[in-house]
């Protein structure tokens, strides 16, 4: 290979996002795969031998017999640590990303993750704390689970919480796992079999249902896209063990019959969930858990800014009423000798308090035990720390206050063009429907989004709720200026209009991105899910698919 | 500190637009007797404020200098050059590809992630990510359960006592079984699993065994044994494994599992507390259709350019919804493209090295303790990275020298009251002579 390759592009003028990639490879391939970069004996890094004395002491101790030895060393790619460096940077450019440009994929909650989060995640004193180190060794790591936990008790109103979920689906089957003990311990675990979700809601919830052994009901939205409350009372029963409810919902409407929905499902003795998944409208204007909710999850990587990592790491705490509290996962940090008020009022003053002690309280003998191993995704509660207390009280009600009044200004710009079934006052989010793109000029809702592609901005999300007709989800957060939303308008509009004026051209899209729409049902019918080495048969054929619908978003 | 860029004059035009006189407005749908009541929060502080708070708590832990502390989570050397990958915005602040064609980064990354997965542990076909090992061998054995259509689950208790008790917290769900295996704890015996005891426990409604190789307590188990007595009874094998022992130790695919699950902090990942990490999950290609969670695959774009997207997605739940093969959505993405750096980084020769000095080390702290006088092996047959050693007054002595700031590694008798008077103590290639040294005195000046 030579550096006075010159940058690859393909017949349409596209190709890589960088110049001066490696030559040898098809061209065809964006970024070679790290495997085909491999030359055996380069090395990026190195380990000193051991010493003298160490194989002599070492040399009396049994040996690993053969037997357990493998045969054939794992074919790990063998790089320098500059190719390596550029191999991952080149695919860096591949993506797009909140830091740089604008994301608003709905119910994901793509804002600003704030740069000091990150230098707080790896203070050392942290990021080498071991999660079974002697607790008198841990008393930081611990300090901040239960401040964190404080501050998410005060922003729910929930009595008790577990950080202890790795992620929202997480939550919600912890949460579910609690409905459940809750019931068994009642006497009344055989009789609860059913668990009612609104069709509005994430596909997690009907499966975290399922994974607790519960059947889900499905229970219509209203006209108005709220839940239908005679519907919801007519399903509810002595055979049903809770309602699963998003609130703010996934069309980023208010439930505003929420307080006779509470009261209907407590009512039927069945536990009230909230999937917090939308909790970035509402901080310091609704609290869940003085509204009568059982239980709740939080999503750290939404709300409180942690970075979604391109799918992960999550974090996915619960915050539970007083009636469900002895069935928290163990073990939980607590302050075993100290003031509670105090160690608080301390902590606001950047304080220590002196006498304060925290353990992990793994005595509770009605946990619905542990959910994950440790005690939790810790790096993310340092982020979530750092972002409350940077924001703290007024900077909370500001996050809201700002996500909402984007959310309606893209909804009062942009209705016009793309049809909003439910038009009333939004708060994360609003839903647009491309149906009369659709049914107008042939242009689908997946069509818009490569176009939204070709000018640089992240795409909605698609198809999604599934009660919205060629749905357009779009969260545009707190953290995006006027100007970016400005952009987004402009954006939008221009497609509409090109969707009337040259459809072909949208449906053409996207042509400035790295590669072009690909074809999934290619991938999904012949599974290639690993390299082949060369020389080696491609990987083995998956049985038959029984017939199942696709997914319908890119 | 607040990071919205919004003037009162950007406010007031929105709200304009909006139609509405106040923000309060915006929030005209929550019914009254449900509004917040307020709620009593800190004032925002400034960065260096913020800064300060959280110096005062990474403070008030304190990293030991010596530690041989593993029990699960291990102290390996991470690259510089790894921290730089996962430091890319484009990798931390992008999502779930949905949009393939802006997400070949983190596709790419996520389809040699599942190649490096393979080709480690000898199976076929990786998923994208599990929140940890725990997780990921609590839902390998849901799908065993799948799978074979049986709803009861044997594991060996030699298996670390976290993913036991997750894998019965998850179990518990669906009101599946979970039988323990037990191990040979006898002093002298191989602390390992009987595999006359695993066949016992395998009736023709058990889905699977879990073994661990290394097990929790540093022995390496008879896993093709085990594997044979599940498969007789028509179970499967769900080995969990320590990934960077399978540089030197053999593939679980050689020697019989169906599926395998692991946890790769040690791939690059810090302590950090307890997380995040990521869990691996391997599995026959003629499974996949059972397995959970997001699996990456190639294709092609319109002009026959190689691309991935996510693919298999009609057993998730976005698609599938209470059918789905389990409510898996976020995963641990940029923790599985550390273990991808961390893997390319070291290579086939980093990664034996690493598992080498790893032993070797161990070996020395264990000879050099025996040398002593202060300890001697719990158990027979062959260890690998870890070892449990008898030692008088273990408890009181493994306090006295976490006091020094020197760690003696993790209290079995924690969860396994057998196992008084021992300690599991690990090596890593970071292990140095020093330390070993240093242990010695610390535990000779506590006799």
């Amino acid at each position: 290979m030579s550096v006075a390759d010159p940058p690859r592009t393909d017949a349409s003028g596209r190709g890589a996002a960088f110049s001066g990639a490696a030559g040898g490879e098809e061209l065809t391939v964006v970024e070679p795969l790290i495997f085909e970069r491999s030359r055996a004996e380069r090395r990026a890094v190195r380990y000193p031998s051991p010493s003298d004395r160490a194989r002599k002491v070492a040399s009396d101790q049994p040996e690993l017999p053969a037997s357990v030895l493998r045969q054939r060393p794992p074919r790990l790619p063998e790089v320098s640590e500059l190719e390596m460096l550029r191999h991952f940077n080149r695919l860096a450019h591949l993506n797009q990303a909140i830091d740089l440009n604008f994301y608003p994929l709905g119910s994901c909650t793509m804002k600003y993750n704030p740069k000091v989060n990150e230098w707080a995640a790896r203070l050392p004193g942290l990021a080498e704390s071991h999660p079974l180190d002697p607790e008198g060794l841990s008393q930081g790591s611990l300090e901040l689970m239960w401040l964190l936990a404080e501050l998410l008790k005060e922003i729910s109103g929930f009595p008790a919480i577990s950080l202890q979920p790795a992620a929202g689906a997480h939550g919600e089957l912890t949460g579910m796992l609690m409905a459940r003990a809750y019931h068994r311990d009642h006497g009344d675990g055989e009789r609860r079999t059913k668990v009612l979700v609104p069709d509005s809601a994430h596909g997690t919830n009907p499966a975290t249902a399922t994974m607790v052994g519960y059947e889900t009901v499905t229970i219509r939205s209203n006209e108005r896209g709220g839940i239908d409350l005679g519907a919801l009372r007519d399903a509810l029963g002595p055979d049903v063990a809770a309602l699963m409810i998003t609130n703010p919902s996934t069309l980023g409407i208010f439930e505003d019959q929420i307080d006779q929905v509470v009261a209907a499902v407590k009512d039927a003795g069945a536990i009230a969930y909230m999937d917090g998944a939308n909790l970035n409208a509402i901080l310091g204007r609704f609290r869940p858990g003085e509204s009568g909710f059982d239980v709740m999850h939080f999503n750290l990587h939404k709300t409180f800014s942690t970075p979604h990592g391109g799918g992960g790491p999550g974090a996915g705490p619960v915050g539970v009423s007083a009636r469900l509290e002895p069935y928290l996962p163990a073990p939980i940090p607590s302050l075993v000798q100290g003031d509670a008020a105090e160690v608080r009022a301390n902590a606001r003053a950047l304080r220590s308090t002196p006498d304060a002690r925290f353990a992990l309280d793994d005595d509770r003998p009605k946990s619905i035990g542990k959910v994950r191993s440790c005690y939790g995704n810790f790096g993310m509660f340092v982020r979530a720390y750092t972002y409350i207390r940077s924001n703290g009280d007024a900077g909370l009600r500001t996050i809201s206050e700002d996500a909402v009044l984007a959310a309606n200004y893209l909804r009062v710009k942009l209705h016009d063009v793309y049809d909003l079934p439910y038009d009333r006052l939004s708060k994360h989010e609003v839903v647009f429907s491309g149906r009369r793109q659709k049914r107008q000029h042939g242009v689908t809702t997946l069509d818009i989004a490569k176009a939204i592609l070709d000018r640089g901005i992240h795409p909605p999300t698609i198809y999604f709720p599934l009660i919205v007709e060629e749905a357009l989800m779009v969260e545009p957060t707190e953290t995006e200026s006027l100007e970016t939303l400005d952009r987004f308008v402009e954006v939008m509009r221009e497609i509409a209009e090109q969707a009337a004026s040259d459809p072909a051209a949208v449906k053409a899209a996207p042509t400035t991105t790295p590669v072009g729409r690909l074809d999934e049902a290619a991938a999904a019918r012949r599974p290639d899910l690993r390299h082949a080495f060369p020389g080696e048969a491609d990987a083995p054929e998956a049985p038959a698919a029984a017939p199942t619908p696709e997914a319908p978003t890119a | 500190m607040t990071y919205s860029p919004h003037t009162d004059a950007d406010r007031a035009r929105m709200l304009t637009a909006v139609g509405v006189a106040t923000v309060d407005d915006l929030f005209a749908d929550i019914p009254a007797s449900v509004r917040a009541s307020g709620w009593d929060l800190p004032h925002p502080l400034a960065e260096q404020e913020v800064r300060a708070e959280l110096a005062r708590l990474a403070g008030h832990n304190r990293i030991p200098g010596v530690s041989f502390l593993g029990a699960g989570v291990y102290r390996h050397l991470i690259p510089s050059v790894v921290g730089e990958v996962i430091g890319r915005p484009e990798f931390a602040t992008s999502y779930t590809p949905y949009q393939p064609e802006v997400s070949q980064g983190t596709l790419q990354s996520i389809y040699e992630f599942q190649s490096l997965i393979c080709e480690l542990t000898g199976m076929e076909v990786a998923t994208a990510s599990h929140y940890d090992g725990a997780t990921a061998a609590a839902e390998a054995a849901l799908m065993a359960c799948r799978l074979t259509r049986r709803s009861r689950v044997a594991v060996s208790a030699g298996v670390n006592p976290d993913y036991r008790r997750v894998l019965e917290t998850y179990c518990s769900g669906p009101g599946i079984e979970v039988v323990t295996v037990p191990i040979d704890l006898g002093t002298g015996g191989s602390g390992t699993t009987l595999p006359e005891r695993a066949a016992q426990a395998l009736g023709d409604d058990v889905a699977c065994l879990v073994a661990a190789h290394p097990n929790f307590y540093g022995q390496l188990e008879p896993m093709a044994e085990l594997a044979e007595a599940a498969h007789a009874a028509g179970a499967q094998l769900v080995a969990v494994v320590e990934p960077t022992s399978l540089a030197v130790l053999e593939a679980p695919g050689t020697y019989g599992a169906d599926l395998v699950a692991a946890e790769g902090q040690p791939l690059g990942i810090p302590a950090s507390f307890g997380g995040p990490y990521v869990g691996l999950m391997a599995a026959r290609m003629a499974s996949v259709r059972q397995m959970p969670g997001r699996l990456v695959g190639a294709t092609r774009d319109v002009q026959g350019r190689k691309g991935y997207v996510l693919t298999l997605q009609a057993r998730e739940q976005h698609i599938r919804r209470e059918k789905a093969a389990s409510n898996i959505c976020t995963n641990q993405a940029l923790m599985a493209l550390a273990a991808t750096a961390y893997l390319t980084a070291v290579g086939p020769n980093g990664l034996r090295e690493v598992a080498e000095l790893s032993t070797t080390q161990a070996r020395h702290l264990v000879g050099a303790l025996e040398a002593a006088g202060l300890a001697e092996r719990r158990f027979g047959g062959t260890y690998f990275a870890e070892a449990t050693l008898r030692v008088p007054d273990a408890a009181r002595r493994h306090a006295a020298l976490a006091e020094r700031g020197i760690v003696a590694g993790y209290l079995p008798e924690r969860d396994e009251p057998a196992l008084g008077d021992t300690l599991l103590l690990a090596a890593t290639e970071l292990t140095t002579d020093d330390d070993i040294a240093r242990l010695v005195d610390a535990l000779e000046a506590t006799r």
